[in-house]
């Protein structure tokens, strides 16, 4: 097996990895908010690897490139979404629970 | 904001339309590349018709330049926040300490200061939730993104990249 193709189904497995800890993270936190927290790790961790690991597995081809493109707008435009979601949640007066110190 | 802003904000427009159109499409021919540079000049025209080409910001691919060691140090940043809340979902006893902060955010653009709001939001662990003037009001996770983000490292950062006069 080739070397690339195992390297970027390590990545490939360690996204798919964190999108699971993302969805265990958005049963077990407490309000909305620290459950936007926790989806945030899919946007990011998870995007950021699969995707990295895709573009590995193609090399520098023009599909990299295009894939490259998505890994950029889908950074941009998650954060708006949860910002946009989280502002309206706020100025619905959904009151985040605060100091919920347990650690 | 001279003639020279107008034209400058157009061509660059053009520019990275076209780039994007030959990304995207991998086609060469001569009459593909026609009709695809064509399809360029129509939506830019269209764009400028519209007003959605906003003269008097910066040009935005130039600042895409600017901001290039500010986008690595952000990702090396995404990766550590991200093992962080991780660690603390898997956590049994789910260390969290969520709460309210107002960070200040010192740029002078209004695109910098969404940078900086978006850049907040991404990052896991903390999210923005209202930009008033210069003050961010952030929802954090835990102690450690709030006082991360009161350190004021991300702030100064995009400034100092804001300000910067070669590009």
């Amino acid at each position: 097996m080739d070397i690339l193709t195992l390297i970027s189904s390590a990545f490939i497995m360690i996204g798919s990895l964190s999108i699971i800890v993302g969805l265990i993270g958005v049963y077990r936190m407490p309000d909305f908010y620290t459950r936007l927290h926790a989806a945030s790790i899919i946007d990011t961790l998870g995007t950021i690897l699969i995707l990295f690991g895709l573009i590995i597995y193609h090399g520098l081809t023009l599909i990299s490139l295009k894939l490259l493109l998505i890994l950029i707008f889908i950074l941009i435009t998650t954060p708006t979404a949860a910002h946009a979601l989280a502002k309206s949640a706020l100025h619905g007066n959904l009151k985040p629970t605060i100091g919920d110190d347990r650690s | 904001m001279s003639k020279y802003d107008i034209f400058f904000h157009k061509i660059s427009l053009i520019i990275s339309l076209a780039v994007l159109w030959v990304m995207l499409s991998g086609h060469y021919t001569s009459l593909q590349l026609f009709l695809g540079f064509l399809s360029v000049l129509i939506v830019a025209i269209i764009s400028s018709r519209m007003n959605l080409i906003i003269f008097d910001q910066p040009i935005l691919q130039l600042y895409f330049i600017k901001f290039i060691p500010y986008w690595f140090w952000l990702v090396v940043q995404v990766l550590k926040s991200n093992i962080d809340v991780c660690k603390r979902i898997l956590n049994p006893k789910l260390p969290i300490n969520p709460q309210l902060i107002m960070v200040k955010a010192s740029q002078v653009s209004n695109l910098a200061k969404v940078i900086y709001a978006n850049s907040i939001t991404l990052t896991p662990g903390t999210i923005s939730i209202d930009l008033d003037g210069s003050n961010i009001e952030v929802h954090s996770l835990s102690n450690k993104g709030a006082n991360g983000l009161k350190a004021g490292d991300m702030d100064r950062k995009i400034t100092s990249a804001e300000a910067n006069p070669y590009v």
